[in-house]
């Protein structure tokens, strides 16, 4: 296999948008949606005159962002322009930070695809407003320019090209997100385009030390494309060279539906930005004391999480990186934990059951629809005996789906009770003992497998209601007089 | 007609200076329905041959008057300057009006705000009598790269008012408005002022908001006024001065009231003379106007001293790196997308951009956002606008040293008086000479003021400079003040309108 001789390269810049409650440089509202052009004013539209003057919540949650990816944070940065034509750019210059970004050289720990601990190192993270969007007319009649977007802050997180696969891009991707989540300063929404990464690819020969030729497959908003894009472009690129050709640098566009990557149309020769400090902002200065304040602000971030999880609950590593891989299952995880104390059974319940149900929906853990208490009362539930854990698979399905979260009402209305009282048990157990002799002849010559049939007559006869340990414990007893 | 009372009998209501109108207001010798009409009637009398307004509001003018007397008569709390009108350059935003920048690109765009000077103005009551004429995006020294027509000099229909707000400077000189605010770049305020025979103030750079003045080098922008004596100049300074939010680069400083330092006395104060003003370029009756003016100062009891600011020949070529590196990029909006000028021809988006900014920018725009573009391109960018940028802190430093010594600097606003229309514009590196002395005062952020002293041999005005430390402007009034109240520059010269 040729594509065995070579190494992948890859690169990240993932564009987050942040979740303040204004834009970077006015005031407009930075909700995703809305008609066309209504969460806009003179300054994001750029009407003649009109000056943009620098959120600072922007440049707190970047620097959050920055501390929790282990990045130095700069005392002193500025803005830049960049400047380009393009309909979605109202001013033709975007402001970014060009070469004083406010974080640099950090880095984020990932254990990847073969179980191995690796650290991927981030260049820097800058500060920037995101552009409008166009709305092609399906008719033809032209394109549309909505400015909604234009100006909503983002940061731009570059990491150095560590990442080796498809895979570790997108374990480390994950990873950034579940980080983004924890600090708040991103609802990180990939299908609304809150996360989106350009990503950058090469290939070399094992063992070479310089970097191969990249191409740059540019806004890429899901895992799965992400891997698909990666792994049709390295097979592409192998088999340019395997071929004896030479792989350009070019931007990409992947196309989902083909599941190939184009190159850009109307990319003409290398775009000159001619960057400079942007005159209409003053730099930003940041004390120690800012910054200090900003850490001590930062909510637990997931590593510290993880190991708090192993020392006081006794989780296993996996359980524990599972839980802590993403904020919303730490979240529910703790509350749980607080009502139910018993973290084991949170933690796989979590792990298997609720893993499984948001698989089959294709949704992520942010759309868990039940509080982290009401997940605690259902595991408080099975360890008190008033439902079986079959009972409890079927309560969870209701709490994702049923307008009643609350698993004590669900199994009130369903009538899903466990039956725990000796007596009726008893009764039952008699019943099925007399209506089945022949399995209690067999039990009693030794065949120990006639009591299951037994303890499932019994439960069938129950709805699955009776409490097993205790139906269990009354037919041995009575089987034994 | 109105002419009650004041000294002069034979006085129209628009050849007073606007202190004086207070003064009439205050005792109810006028009222702010007759200021303004004396105005629209001197404009369609004057304004035909001197061509100083691009659009004038008459209606909304006068119906605002009308308002401001009423509230006056009932007695209600209006500002002493409710109902005194003023011209606006055509590169400040009005709400509702059209803002032109003297350029076919934004010939029919109505701005949807007010820029912070004007809401400033706003609150005081002010009345608009028309947006001015300019050179294209405030490009210029003449107002002949104006898409629109060239405005003429009072003194002389056959010359140049100056620029870039030559049109804001000839109504105030022309008495087609009792004031008015401009926008200085490199000289943009002063020098017309200097040419036109009436007082204009750059202030420091981040004294007044530039939110709502189109862009041109923003970095370099201030607005400013442009008064008839330097008594006015302080109010308006009042007016427009302040920390705005909107603008990041406006400074958050303590409110001073200008009018405090109309004082005439100069004694102690002392006063530099940079040798490299008045040397080669600057014409010989300039040059003995600077000494004169020097003289008067000293018999005032102020000591003048010649000095040295050798760097500052470096400043022209800084100013044109930095502000043509600026005006590229703050120009890139206009780019026949949401607003401005599109052009009939095009095929696709390329064409847009191509068609509509070639037929929409005229040749100085152009010739200023190519030369921008090329200093900030890869592989120029050190060579060009980053050795600029280091050169400009070094100028910086060479004025804050001369401020060590000196409370001011006095030197000449403008190299020559008025030229002739046409004279320079095919030579823009000699146009380009005509703000070599007020260009370094842009360069390093400082406060200049010109000042109307004297007519030369053919009757055309010639301004002096003072400049002064960073938001200092209190000194040059105090100055200026003085230097007006002992030569009676105004009293003396009218301007003729005489052709050729």
């Amino acid at each position: 296999m040729p594509r065995d001789d070579y190494e992948v390269v890859i690169g990240l810049e993932v564009h987050c948008e942040l979740s303040t409650k204004t834009k970077i440089f006015c005031s407009c509202p930075t909700t995703f949606g809305g008609d066309p052009n209504t969460h806009c004013c003179p300054i994001c539209m750029a009407m003649p005159g009109t000056l943009p003057v620098l959120n600072e919540k922007v440049v707190e949650y970047a620097v959050k962002a920055g501390i929790a990816t282990n990045c130095k944070i700069s005392r002193n940065s500025k803005n830049d322009r960049k400047n380009y034509f393009y309909p979605d750019l109202p001013k033709a210059y975007q402001i970014s930070q060009y070469d004083l970004p406010l974080c640099y050289e950090g880095y984020v720990n990932i254990e990847n695809e073969a179980g191995e601990d690796k650290k991927i190192r981030i260049l820097r993270i800058h500060i920037e407003e995101d552009a409008g969007k166009l709305n092609h007319d399906e008719y033809g009649r032209g394109s549309f320019v909505d400015l909604n977007r234009a100006g909503v802050p983002l940061i731009e997180i570059v990491s150095e090209p560590d990442l080796r696969s498809a895979e570790e891009a997108e374990i480390y991707m994950r990873k950034l997100k579940s980080i983004l989540e924890y600090i708040e300063v991103s609802d990180c929404k990939m299908q609304e385009g809150s996360l989106r990464a350009d990503v950058n690819v090469s290939i070399r020969k094992k063992g070479a030390t310089e970097l191969g030729t990249r191409t740059e497959m540019k806004n890429m908003n899901s895992f799965r494309s992400i891997v698909r894009a990666i792994n049709y472009e390295v097979d592409r690129q192998v088999e340019v060279i395997e071929n004896g050709g030479k792989i350009t640098q070019e931007t990409l566009r992947w196309d989902d539906v083909s599941g190939k990557t184009f190159p850009m149309r109307d990319k003409e020769d290398a775009q000159d930005y001619r960057y400079f400090p942007d005159p209409d902002l003053v730099a930003i200065k940041l004390s120690d004391e800012y910054i200090e304040n900003i850490e001590n602000s930062l909510p637990e971030l997931p590593e510290s999480r993880k190991k708090r999880y192993i020392a006081d609950f006794n989780l296993t590593e996996k359980a524990a990186n599972f839980v802590t891989g993403s904020k919303y299952y730490s979240n529910l995880f703790d509350e749980a934990v607080e009502v139910c104390k018993n973290p084991k059974s949170t933690g796989n319940m979590l792990m298997s059951d609720i893993a499984r149900i948001l698989n089959e929906k294709e949704q992520e853990p942010d759309s868990i629809p039940f509080s982290g208490k009401e997940l605690g009362e259902l595991i408080l539930l099975i360890d008190k005996g008033t439902i079986s854990s079959a009972i409890a698979k079927k309560v969870l399905e209701e709490m994702f789906t049923a307008e009643e979260k609350n698993p004590n009402k669900i199994i009130e209305i369903k009538g899903w009770v466990q039956i725990s009282d000796e007596g009726a048990i008893k009764e039952v157990v008699n019943k099925i003992l007399e209506a089945n002799p022949q399995s209690v002849a067999d039990y009693k010559a030794g065949k120990d497998k006639a009591l299951g049939f037994l303890v499932g007559q019994a439960m069938k006869e129950t709805k699955g209601k009776a409490n097993p340990q205790l139906l269990n414990k009354l037919f041995i007893e009575e089987l034994k007089k | 007609m109105h002419n009650e009372g004041k000294e002069s009998d034979n006085m129209e209501l628009y050849e007073y200076t606007v202190h004086e109108l207070v003064e009439m207001l205050e005792k109810g010798e006028t009222t702010s329905e007759e200021i303004t009409k004396s105005y629209f009637k001197r404009i369609k009398e004057k304004d035909p041959e001197i061509k100083a307004y691009i659009s004038t509001m008459e209606e909304s003018a006068i119906e605002k008057a009308k308002e401001v007397d009423e509230a006056r008569r009932a007695g209600k709390n209006v500002g002493k300057l409710a109902g005194i009108p003023i011209g606006i350059k055509d590169n400040i935003c009005i709400t509702g009006t059209r803002t032109t920048c003297s350029s076919k690109m934004l010939e029919n765009f109505v701005s949807p705000y007010n820029a912070t000077v004007i809401e400033k103005l706003n609150d005081e009551g002010l009345i608009y009598l028309g947006k001015t004429n300019l050179d294209e995006f405030a490009m210029g020294s003449s107002t002949e790269n104006s898409a629109f027509f060239t405005t003429s000099n009072p003194w002389d229909l056959d010359r140049v008012p100056g620029g870039s707000s030559g049109g804001s400077a000839a109504v105030v000189s022309a008495d087609l408005a009792p004031w008015s605010l401009g926008s200085d770049t490199g000289g943009s305020i002063r020098q017309p002022a200097s040419l036109c025979g009436i007082v204009g103030l750059k202030p420091t750079y981040g004294l007044v908001s530039r939110y709502g003045l189109v862009a041109y080098a923003s970095s370099l922008d201030q607005i400013g006024p442009l008064t008839k004596d330097v008594t006015d100049c302080a109010i308006l300074l009042n007016l427009i001065a302040g920390h705005d939010e909107k603008d990041s680069t406006s400074m958050d400083l303590e409110k001073k009231d200008y009018t405090k330092s109309l004082v005439n006395d100069v004694k102690g104060m002392k006063i530099g003379l940079p040798k490299e003003y008045i040397s080669e370029g600057v014409s010989e009756e300039v040059k003995n106007a600077i000494l004169e003016v020097a003289k008067k100062y000293e018999e005032l009891g102020a000591s003048v001293e010649e000095c040295s600011l050798d760097i500052v020949k470096y400043a022209l070529p800084v100013y044109y790196i930095i502000a043509d590196a600026e005006a590229s990029s703050n120009l890139g909006r206009f780019d026949g997308i949401r607003y401005g000028y599109r052009s009939e021809k095009f095929d696709d988006l390329k064409d847009i951009y191509k068609n509509s900014r070639s037929e929409g920018f005229g040749p100085e725009v152009k010739r200023r956002i190519l030369l921008g573009t090329y200093v900030l391109s890869s592989g120029y960018y050190d060579a060009y606008y980053k050795k600029a940028q280091k050169v400009r802190t070094v100028i910086k430093n060479a004025y804050d040293e001369l401020f060590k010594k000196y409370d001011l600097l006095l030197t000449p606003t403008s190299p020559t008086t008025a030229f002739k229309i046409g004279e320079k514009c095919n030579n823009p590196v000699e146009m380009y000479l005509a703000d070599i002395c007020t260009v370094p005062v842009n360069i390093a952020g400082l406060p200049g003021m010109s000042i109307p002293y004297k007519l030369d041999s053919n009757g055309l005005p010639i301004g002096i400079q003072l400049i002064g430390k960073a938001f200092d402007e209190e000194t040059i009034f105090r100055a200026g003040y003085t230097l007006e109240q002992n030569i009676g520059f105004r009293k003396d010269n009218k301007p003729t309108f005489k052709k050729g």
